[in-house]
């Protein structure tokens, strides 16, 4: 399989590449790791007529600790975060998410920007990134902005990114001392693909109560979804088994996710209360290390 | 001039097992086909050319990747290692002779892109345990299910490497 024709550079700088989606438009995308792009390209489910390749762009990639934030540059592949020092002390639940996506040869070439700039409903950065309170940094011509990841996810396959921005950090609140993190997720057996999954971010004080929670959930709605009726249920509340079971009880309420060939509403509403759980317990486990 | 007639011939230089070959590729040819049909390379295999099987696994700067998914565009400058790069002259290497030891193949499809992995595996972890072996070739399927014989063929290689100055 091959895709529809397309002319193809390798900018050297955010900056170029800026200038190349100005004098192309509608007609450039942007390639990062390609394993979202390339397949569809394949498929022609999308056939863009020309590519500006991030691949060879200077300081896209890398994961540094500073000023309080983790910062990830947006190339950097799946594999790089799942192993990544920084990452696995300050915030595994990161690096759960980014080992269970795909496999090891797609680990070695997709890229966190890439993954959350595609916004598949079905993937799993979006939702651990939900959790651990994300802010994306997008660069465009007149300068760059942040955006929170409340407000990143706006539909399916679909972000508040402009079509002149590039996507080139996402940074991440190292949380304080007593908050656990972790990423629980029931993939579809076929395509390894989300069927629900949730991410969990947990501050516990010393008296064994919840300090503050977030709680992420994939694949029930278009992008990933804050589970608030689970985190105001937790806030205050001492973390016993029966009080986690309790409020992530609630992480499927007021959705309505769109029932598929593999799973029913009821099914992804009732497996989403389950991995929510298995998402906390964790999460307090560690937080409690 | 049109955006695809712009850049519609990108030159590359690629080191593919350790010979530098300078090309000159249409965007859209994948590095699997650059392989095959450029450098006349066909021990690296297309199965489901939707970047599930594995087969066409080759290593591109020393990782495993799926050489259906990338194009050739993008390995200009990396280096690529493929099934016909691993034997030393008539050696082989410890990966395939365990596959022949233990039987780790059968019609040999998926073969080229299970070593490929299983070589990847070995150079960070030089003592997977099954589990960490089964889960290493998640991405790489077999369909005359062979895969007890293909761990199997992983674990004779590992012991075989550690033992090895």
């Amino acid at each position: 399989m091959f895709p529809a024709s397309f002319g193809y550079v390798a900018p050297r700088s955010v900056a170029e590449a800026l200038e190349l989606m100005t004098k192309h438009g509608e007609d450039g995308k942007l390639l990062a790791g390609g394993h979202s792009l390339i397949p569809a390209m394949k498929l022609r489910l999308q056939s863009p007529r020309f590519l500006i390749d991030l691949g060879t762009v200077p300081g896209l990639q890398g994961i540094k600790a500073e000023g309080g934030q983790l910062i990830i540059g947006a190339l950097t592949v799946h594999a790089d975060v799942a192993t990544s020092d920084p990452v696995r002390k300050h915030m595994p639940g990161l690096s759960d998410a980014a080992a269970v996506i795909g496999d090891v040869q797609v680990r070695n070439r997709g890229t966190i920007g890439g993954s959350v700039a595609h916004a598949d409903p079905a993937a799993d950065m979006p939702v651990i990134l939900t959790a651990l309170n994300a802010t994306f940094v997008a660069q465009s011509p007149s300068g760059s902005r942040t955006i929170a990841v409340d407000d990143f996810f706006t539909d399916f396959y679909t972000t508040a990114l402009n079509a002149n921005e590039i996507l080139t950090e996402i940074r991440l609140p190292i949380p304080p001392a007593g908050t656990g993190t972790a990423y629980a997720k029931l993939p579809h057996p076929a395509s390894g693909y989300v069927v629900v999954s949730a991410g969990a971010l947990i501050t516990r004080q010393a008296s064994g109560s919840c300090a503050s929670a977030r709680i992420a959930i994939g694949g029930l709605g278009s992008g990933p979804l804050r589970a608030i009726a689970t985190e105001i249920e937790l806030q205050g509340k001492p973390l016993t088994t029966q009080i986690i079971a309790a409020a992530a009880a609630k992480a499927a309420e007021e959705t309505d996710p769109v029932e598929d060939s593999y799973s029913s509403t009821e099914y992804k509403q009732h497996v989403a209360t389950v991995y929510a759980r298995k998402a906390i317990e964790a999460a307090v486990e560690r937080a409690k290390r | 001039m049109t955006a695809e007639a712009e850049y519609a011939a990108v030159p590359i230089i690629v080191t593919v097992n350790g010979v530098k070959h300078d090309a000159v590729v249409e965007p859209r040819t994948l590095l699997v086909y650059f392989l095959r049909e450029h450098l006349g390379l066909t021990g690296t295999h297309v199965g489901c050319d939707t970047s599930q099987c594995g087969a066409c696994t080759v290593h591109l700067n020393g990782r495993a990747v799926k050489s259906c998914t990338i194009l050739a565009a993008q390995a200009n400058g990396a280096e690529v290692k493929t099934i016909e790069g691993l034997a030393d002259g008539d050696a082989f290497h410890p990966v395939q002779e365990g596959f022949r030891e233990k039987h780790g193949l059968q019609c040999g499809y998926c073969t080229p892109g299970m070593i490929m992995t299983a070589v990847h595996l070995l150079e960070t972890n030089a003592n997977p345990t099954d589990d960490e072996i089964k889960h290493a070739l998640e991405g790489n399927i077999c369909r005359c299910t062979g895969y007890v014989n293909i761990v199997e063929s992983v674990k004779w290689a590992a012991e075989k490497m550690r033992k090895q100055p």
